[in-house]
C-alpha cells in the first residue's frame, strides 16, 4: 500500500487547469495582479500549441466595439439567441470588459483588421448587431500569449492530466490530483485556489466518419473539468442544451458564418437557395439546418461559386491558414473547389460548450463557481456564446478573483485516505493485464450516445441510452492499458462517460423543447416558459448520485422589447407568394 | 490477454531522411497535443505510435527541417 509520502506534493497559491485560451489569460492576469503570489498553469498537451486556438484563430466573434454595438446591446442579443435562458449580469460583465481586451491585447501584439482610417474593421453576422472582428495574423496568438506566462514567471507544468479537485473540511476546493501522461506518475498540486479552463467537452458525440479524433473540439477537450467540477460538488448548467455545430461534411471546420458569410458566403440547399435568414450558429438556426437536410432540399452546401476570384482568394487565404488548416489539402483531396462548385456540409456530433451554446460548469459574474475557492472560464464555464474573446476576459476575472481569495487562505490541509484511494483508481487499468482497450470502450460509449442520446430527443430512446451507459459503469473495472499513453485515455474515457450521463439527466429533466435542435425534445414539443424559464442545474446529491433541479433565471439588468424577445425564432426565409 | 493485428493508415508521415530527432530534435513531440508522436526505438526518428489525430498541423507548421507532412486520416478524405 502506497504512503501519502511517496507522493508528490507541489504548493501554490493559484492553480490554473488548462493552458489553452482562458487559462493563460488567468495565469498571466492572477501574477499581474500579485506578482508575488505563486501561480501554476498545470496542462495537458503543451502550453505553447495546446486548446482550441493551438493553429490561432480567425477572428473575434463577439467584439463589443464602441461605435459598432453597446454592452446593453450585446446583452439583449445573447439573451435573445438563448431563449432568455440566461444570467444577464455574467454576459453584460462580459460585454463591458471585451473593449478593454481586445485593446489589451493589441498592446500585446495581437493584430485585428483594421479599415483606411484605422478603425477597427467590424463586420455584422449576427441576426442584430455588429460584432465581428478579422483577425488575419491569428495563428500567432498561442505565440504571444506564451511569451507573457515567461514574463510573468507562471509556473508551466506540461503533459499533466487533472483527475480529481480536492477540498478541505469546509467544503473548499484545495487543489487536484493530476496524472503525468508520459511516465504515469501521481502527483498532487496543493493550492489555496483553483481556476478551471479545461475547454469544451468534445468528445460525447462520435463524429459521422467514425473517426474518434475527428471531433468539431480539439479532442484534448474530453471534458476534464466538467466531470472534475461534478465530483467535486459543483453544479453545472444548462446541460441540456448542447453544442451542435454546421460543419463541412466529414471535416472538422467551421464553414460559413464567420469568414464567408461578410464576403458574400452562406448557407444553401440543394438548389443553391438561401433558406435561413441569419448564419450565426443558434439552436434555431441549426434547427433549420437539420430540417433542410431532412427534406427533399437536402443536403446543406456552404455555397461560395458566386463570388469573385479575389474574394474566394481571400477567403481561402484566412480559412486555409488560421484555425483549421488542413481544410486545403481536404478540399484538394476530394476534388472541391469553391470556385465552381458547393460544398457539401453536416451537423456535428454533440458537446457541451458554452464558447457556441451555453452548457457547462455554473459560474457567476465573478467566475465564481457553487465551490469555495474554485472558478471556471472559457469553453467550460456557462456564460453563453462567449467564444474566444470570452475565455479571454472571464479568464483575466478569474485570475484576479482567485489570487485575491488566496491572499486571504493559509495552505488548505489534504485528505489523506481520498488521495490514496484515488491514485489506486486512476492507475488500476495500468495494474490490469487483460480486459477493455480504452478506445473500444470510448468507441462504444460516443456510439450510444449519437444512437440515443442526439436530438430529436425522445423519452423512450434516452431512457434506453442511460441505462446502456450505467450498465458501462461497470466496464470501468475491466478498463487495461498497456502503458502511460492508454492510461491517459483511460482515465479521459471515464469523463467523457460522466459527462454522457450528464447529457441524458439534464435532457430528461427539462421537459419542453426550446433552443431549437440543442433540446428538440419530441416528447415535449413546445416551449413552455411557464414551468421552464428556469436554468436546470446538475449536481452530485448527497447520496452521490446525479441530480438536477430549477434554478431561476436572475431578474434581467437590459429589459427586451416584446418585439425583440422572438427575433431568433424566424429564422426561416419566408417565400414571397 | 490476446493481441489482434491490424495495419493502419496514419494521417502524420515523418521523411526519416530530413527528421533530426536522433540528434535531440523534439519539436513535433512537443507541440502535439494529442501527444501520439513518439521516437521510434529501433530508428531514433519521430513516428505516429497512436492513431489519434486531430490534423490540426502544429507537427508540420513547426518542424525545422520540413520532415513532417499530416494527410486526413483515411476516414475522412
Amino acid at each position: 500500500m502506497t504512503q501519502l509520502s511517496d507522493i508528490k506534493i507541489k504548493d501554490i497559491d493559484v492553480l490554473v487547469i488548462g493552458g489553452g485560451t482562458a487559462g493563460p489569460m488567468a495565469a498571466i492576469s492572477a501574477k499581474e495582479k500579485d506578482p508575488n503570489a505563486s501561480v501554476m498553469l498545470l496542462e495537458k498537451a503543451n502550453v505553447k500549441r495546446s486548446g482550441a486556438i493551438s493553429m490561432g484563430m480567425d477572428g473575434l466573434n463577439n467584439a463589443v466595439i464602441p461605435g459598432h454595438a453597446t454592452p446593453e446591446q450585446y446583452t439583449k442579443e445573447i439573451t435573445i439567441a438563448n431563449d432568455g435562458i440566461v444570467l444577464q449580469k455574467g454576459v453584460l460583465e462580459y460585454a463591458e470588459r471585451s473593449f478593454g481586451m481586445i485593446q489589451k491585447l493589441d498592446n500585446w501584439g495581437v493584430y485585428f483588421q483594421k479599415d483606411e482610417t484605422g478603425e477597427y474593421d467590424v463586420k455584422k453576422v449576427h441576426h442584430l448587431g455588429t460584432y465581428v472582428l478579422p483577425m488575419p495574423e491569428g495563428h500567432n496568438i498561442k505565440k504571444i500569449l506564451y511569451r507573457r506566462l515567461r514574463r510573468n514567471r507562471v509556473v508551466v507544468e506540461n503533459r499533466y492530466q487533472a483527475i480529481r479537485l480536492l477540498k478541505d473540511d469546509d467544503g473548499a476546493v484545495s487543489g487536484c490530483i493530476a496524472l503525468a501522461t508520459r511516465d504515469a506518475e501521481v502527483i498532487v498540486i496543493r493550492a489555496k485556489a483553483v481556476v478551471l479552463c479545461t475547454g469544451a467537452a468534445g468528445r460525447i458525440g462520435l463524429p459521422a466518419s467514425g473517426y474518434l479524433y475527428g471531433t468539431y473540439e480539439n479532442p484534448t477537450n474530453c471534458g476534464d473539468g466538467h466531470s472534475m467540477a461534478y465530483h467535486v460538488g459543483a453544479e453545472l448548467s444548462g446541460l441540456e442544451c448542447y453544442q451542435i455545430n454546421p460543419l463541412l461534411k466529414d471535416y472538422n471546420g467551421p464553414a460559413c458564418a464567420y469568414v464567408t458569410g461578410p464576403l458574400g458566403g452562406y448557407t444553401a440547399n440543394a438548389n443553391g437557395d438561401r433558406f435561413i435568414e441569419c448564419d450565426y450558429w443558434s439552436g434555431q438556426m441549426m434547427m433549420e439546418f437539420y430540417n433542410e437536410l431532412q427534406s427533399g432540399n437536402g443536403p446543406v452546401f456552404l455555397k461560395l461559386d458566386h463570388l469573385a476570384e479575389e474574394t474566394i482568394e481571400e477567403i481561402e487565404q484566412v480559412l486555409h491558414t488560421n484555425e483549421r488548416p488542413s481544410r486545403g489539402r481536404f478540399h484538394d483531396g476530394r476534388g472541391n473547389n469553391y470556385r465552381t462548385k458547393m460544398v457539401e456540409m453536416h451537423i456535428s456530433e454533440i458537446g457541451f460548450c458554452a464558447g457556441h451554446s451555453a452548457s457547462g460548469v455554473w459560474v457567476n459574474e465573478k467566475g465564481e463557481t457553487t465551490v469555495s475557492g474554485l472558478y471556471g472560464a472559457g469553453d467550460m464555464a456557462s456564460i453563453p456564446h462567449s467564444y474566444m474573446l470570452g475565455a479571454f476576459v472571464y479568464g483575466e476575472i478569474c485570475g484576479q478573483n482567485a489570487v485575491e481569495f488566496a491572499k486571504n487562505r493559509s495552505l488548505p490541509a489534504l485528505d489523506d485516505s481520498f488521495i490514496l484511494s484515488q491514485k489506486e483508481r486512476i492507475l488500476a487499468p495500468l495494474q490490469r493485464e487483460d480486459g477493455i482497450p480504452p478506445h473500444q470502450f470510448e468507441y462504444k460509449l460516443r456510439r450510444l450516445v449519437n444512437d440515443y442520446l442526439q436530438p430529436p430527443k425522445i423519452t423512450k430512446k434516452m431512457d434506453i441510452g442511460l441505462q446502456r451507459l450505467k450498465d458501462m459503469e461497470r466496464d470501468i473495472e475491466f478498463l487495461y492499458a498497456r502503458d502511460p499513453h492508454e492510461l491517459l485515455r483511460a482515465n479521459e474515457a471515464q469523463h467523457v462517460l460522466d459527462c454522457a450521463l450528464m447529457a441524458a439527466q439534464a435532457s430528461m429533466y427539462r421537459q419542453e423543447s426550446r433552443w431549437g435542435l440543442y433540446h428538440h425534445f419530441v416528447d415535449h414539443p413546445e416551449t413552455n416558459n411557464e414551468d421552464w424559464f428556469c436554468h436546470v442545474q446538475l449536481y452530485k446529491d448527497d447520496n452521490d448520485q446525479m441530480a438536477c433541479k430549477k434554478r431561476p433565471v436572475d431578474p434581467y439588468v437590459i429589459e427586451l422589447d416584446e418585439e425583440e424577445k422572438t427575433a431568433y425564432q424566424k429564422m426561416r426565409i419566408q417565400k414571397v407568394s | 490477454m490476446p493481441t489482434a493485428n491490424q495495419i493502419t493508415t496514419v494521417p502524420v508521415v515523418v521523411d526519416n531522411d530530413k527528421c533530426i530527432a536522433d540528434k535531440g530534435c523534439r519539436t513535433c513531440i512537443d507541440v502535439c497535443p494529442l501527444d501520439v508522436l513518439w521516437i521510434d526505438e529501433k530508428t531514433g526518428k519521430a513516428h505516429m505510435r497512436y492513431d489519434e489525430c486531430w490534423y490540426c498541423m502544429p507537427c508540420e507548421a513547426d518542424c525545422p527541417t520540413d520532415a513532417v507532412t499530416v494527410n486526413i486520416p483515411y476516414l475522412l478524405r
